[in-house]
C-alpha cells in the first residue's frame, strides 16, 4: 500500500487516460451517496413533521399521512429519518474530514521532517493503533459526555492515527521525488511543501482511504448511538432510532426498526461500492483495510 | 529470533504502559471528579471537600496514577462505585462470560473464514469467488447491531428457534449453553467472517503472483499441490496476522453484541459503567480489554516472525 502513488502514476494500466468510466455498481454507489448528501442538507426542511412532534399512535401502521408509520412515542417515522439524515451523514462527514486533515498534517510532516520527530510520531501512532477504538470513544464519552462536538472530535482522533500511518507511507515516496527536492532547495516553507507539493500527489491513493474511513465513521457513530452513548434524545440519528424502537419487534411492528437500520446499511454499502471501484483503479481495496 | 520476540513483548508492555496513562488521564479530565460523581447533584461544597480528602483526590494526579497502577499490578482493581463490590470479583465473573462467547464465535468463524478465503483464492473470478466477494462486502458494510436485530427478528421473534436475550452461560453445561448463545455467536461470526475471508483471499492471491508459483505451475504441479505445498506456507504469516487482528476486532463487536442480547459480559459492563460514570470500573475494564488487545497484537507479530524467516533478523 506504500507505493500506490507511484504505481497509479505509471502508465502500466490500460491507457494513459485517467480512469475508466464507473461501472453500474459504482454508479449505484454514487447515486446513493449523492442522495444521502442531498437528504442531509434538505432532509429537515422537507420532513412533514417536527423531530419531537407526537402526531400518531405508538408504532402506528403506515398510512397516507405517516408514510412509514409511527415510532415508539407515536412520532412520524419518516420525519425522524429525514431529520436523522443530517446528523448521521453530517457528523460522519465532518468527523472524517477533520480526521483526515489532522492525520495528513501529522503523517505528511513526519514524512517530510523525518528524524526524531518522525520516530516520535510513529510511536504515538502505534500507541493509538493498539487502543481498541470503541474503548477510546467510551472513555472520552464517559468523561466529557455525548456532546455533538465531543463525538465528532473523538471519531476524528480515531481516524487521524490511521490516516497518519497511511498518509506517512504515501508521503514518504513523494517526499523523495525530484520536484519536492526542488521545492526544498527553492526554500519553500514546510507548510507550503506539505500543502502545495505533497498533498496534490496523494489525493488519488488517499481517496480510497477516505471512503473506507467515511464508512467507518457512519458505522461507528451509529453503533455509539445504538449503545445509547452517541446522539442523545430528543435528537436522533439513525443508530439511536434503531435503539429506541427495539421494543417494536415484540409487537411484530418491524418497520420502525428496519427503516433506520436499512438507511444506515444502504448508505454504507453505497460508499463501499464507490470504494471498491476506486480501489480497483489504484490497486487497493477493502481487503487492504488491515488495521481496522 | 528469540531476542526479537522478547523485544516485541517488551515493546508491547511499554505500549500497555502508555495506554494506562491514556486511560487514567482520560477518566481524569472529567469536568466533575469522582467525588461529585458519588455524591450527585445534591452535594454541598463541604461534603465534596470532605470526600475528596478521604478519597485522596487532593493529591497531584501523577501520584494518584502511580498508586492506581501499583494497585492494578498487585491485582487490586478497586471497588465499583455503582454497587460497592470489589471489581476483581465483578470482572472475574463477566470476563469468563465474554471469553465463552468470543471463543465460541472464533471457533466457528476462523475455520470457516480460512476455508472460504482459500477456495476464493483458488478459483479467482469464478462464480463462487464473486458470490463470496459480494456477500462479504455486504457484511462489512452493515453495522453489527443491524445484523443482530435482523437475526433476533427472524430467529427469535418470528420463528422462535433461539432466545433473543440470554442469561449467563453455564460452564457446567457448555454444550447446553451453545444454542442459547447461538444468535450472538452468529452475529459475531458474520462480522468477523467477512474481514478474514477477504484478507485471506488477498494474502494467498498475493503469494500466487510470485514467480516461484509460476515455476511450480510450469513443472506440472497440480493446483491443490501448488496452493497447499507452495502458497500456504508463505501466506501463513499474513494469515496469522489477520486472524489475531480480527480477534482483536472481536472486542468492539462484543461490546455491541452483548448490549443487544443483554448478555452479562465485560462489554456490557463497560457500557453500563460509562452510563453510570463509574470511573474505577471504566478504568479497570478498559485495562482488561486493552491487555487482551495488546496481547493479540504481540501474538500477531510473533506469529509473523515465526512464519517468515526473513523477519527473524532485525534490520
Amino acid at each position: 500500500m506504500t507505493d500506490a502513488a507511484v504505481t497509479s502514476a505509471a502508465p502500466r494500466k490500460r491507457s494513459k487516460r485517467a480512469r475508466p468510466r464507473p461501472d453500474a455498481w459504482a454508479w449505484t454507489g454514487i447515486t446513493i451517496v449523492i442522495v444521502g448528501l442531498v437528504l442531509a442538507v434538505v432532509g429537515p426542511w422537507i420532513a412533514p413533521f417536527g423531530v419531537g412532534n407526537i402526531v400518531t399512535t405508538v408504532y402506528a401502521q403506515p398510512d397516507a399521512q405517516n408514510l412509514l408509520g409511527g415510532d415508539v412515542l407515536g412520532r412520524d417515522l419518516l420525519s425522524r429519518l429525514l431529520h436523522g439524515a443530517r446528523l448521521t451523514v453530517g457528523v460522519a462527514l465532518v468527523a472524517t474530514i477533520l480526521g483526515f486533515v489532522l492525520g495528513m498534517a501529522v503523517g505528511f510532516s513526519a514524512a517530510e521532517i523525518r528524524g526524531r520527530y518522525d520516530d516520535f510520531i510513529t510511536w504515538l501512532i502505534d500507541v493509538f493503533l493498539s487502543f481498541p477504538p470503541i474503548l477510546l470513544a467510551l472513555i472520552v464519552i464517559a468523561s466529557l459526555s455525548s456532546d455533538l462536538w465531543v463525538l465528532v472530535g473523538t471519531i476524528a482522533v480515531i481516524h487521524s492515527s490511521r490516516v497518519a500511518r497511511v498518509g506517512r507511507a504515501v508521503a514518504m515516496n513523494i517526499a523523495a521525488l525530484e520536484f519536492v527536492e526542488v521545492a526544498r532547495a527553492r526554500g519553500e516553507k514546510l507548510t507550503s511543501i506539505l500543502v502545495r507539493e505533497i498533498w496534490p500527489s496523494t489525493i488519488r491513493p488517499l481517496a480510497v482511504e477516505f471512503g473506507l474511513r467515511l464508512t467507518y465513521s457512519i458505522l461507528f457513530l451509529s453503533s455509539l448511538s445504538f449503545l445509547g452513548l452517541g446522539i442523545q434524545p430528543p435528537d436522533a440519528d439513525w443508530g439511536s432510532m434503531v435503539r429506541e424502537n427495539m421494543n417494536a419487534m415484540q409487537n411484530h411492528a418491524y418497520i420502525a426498526v428496519l427503516a433506520p437500520a436499512f438507511a444506515i446499511a444502504i448508505l454504507t454499502v453505497g460508499v463501499n461500492l464507490i470504494v471498491d471501484w476506486l480501489g480497483a483503479q489504484s490497486g487497493r481495496g477493502i481487503s487492504e483495510e488491515l488495521t481496522k | 529470533m528469540f531476542k526479537l520476540i522478547v523485544r516485541r513483548i517488551f515493546l508491547g508492555l511499554l505500549t500497555l504502559l502508555a495506554i494506562s496513562v491514556i486511560v487514567f488521564l482520560g477518566t481524569e479530565i472529567l469536568p466533575g471528579d469522582v467525588a461529585s460523581a458519588i455524591l450527585g447533584q445534591s452535594a454541598t461544597e463541604t461534603n465534596l471537600a470532605a470526600l475528596r480528602e478521604t478519597l485522596g483526590l487532593n493529591r497531584p494526579a501523577y501520584i494518584r496514577y502511580f498508586e492506581w497502577l501499583g494497585n492494578i499490578l498487585s491485582g487490586d482493581l478497586g471497588v465499583s462505585l455503582t454497587n460497592g463490590m470489589p471489581l476483581d470479583r465483578i470482572i472475574g465473573l463477566r470476563l469468563w462470560n465474554t471469553v465463552y462467547l468470543a471463543l465460541y464465535a472464533a471457533a466457528v468463524a476462523m475455520p470457516l473464514a480460512l476455508g472460504l478465503g482459500l477456495l476464493s483464492a483458488a478459483y479467482p473470478e469464478s462464480h463462487f469467488d464473486r458470490t463470496v466477494s459480494s456477500v462479504t462486502v455486504f457484511f462489512i458494510s452493515i453495522p453489527d447491531f443491524v445484523i443482530a436485530v435482523l437475526l433476533i427478528m427472524i430467529f427469535a421473534v418470528e420463528l422462535g428457534w433461539f432466545p433473543g436475550a440470554i442469561h449467563r452461560p453455564r460452564w457446567e453445561d457448555v454444550f447446553g449453553t451453545m444454542d442459547k448463545t447461538f444468535l450472538p455467536m452468529v452475529t459475531l461470526v458474520l462480522t468477523l467472517l467477512a474481514h478474514v475471508v477477504r484478507m485471506t483471499r488477498a494474502a494467498i492471491l498475493d503469494v500466487l503472483k510470485q514467480p516461484y508459483i509460476e515455476m511450480a505451475l510450469l513443472k506440472g504441479a497440480s493446483k491443490s499441490r501448488i496452493i497447499l505445498k507452495h502458497a500456504i506456507p508463505n501466506a501463513m504469516g499474513p494469515i496469522v496476522n489477520v486472524v489475531a487482528l480480527n480477534l482483536g476486532y472481536l472486542i468492539s463487536g462484543v461490546v455491541v453484541v452483548e448490549v443487544v442480547f443483554t448478555y452479562p459480559g465485560l462489554g456490557r459492563l463497560m457500557v453500563d459503567s460509562v452510563v453510570f460514570r463509574d470511573v474505577p470500573q471504566i478504568q479497570a475494564v478498559a485495562m482488561v480489554f486493552c491487555s487482551f488487545y495488546v496481547a493479540l497484537n504481540i501474538f500477531a507479530d510473533v506469529g509473523a516472525i515465526m512464519a517468515n524467516p526473513r523477519l527473524r533478523y532485525a534490520k
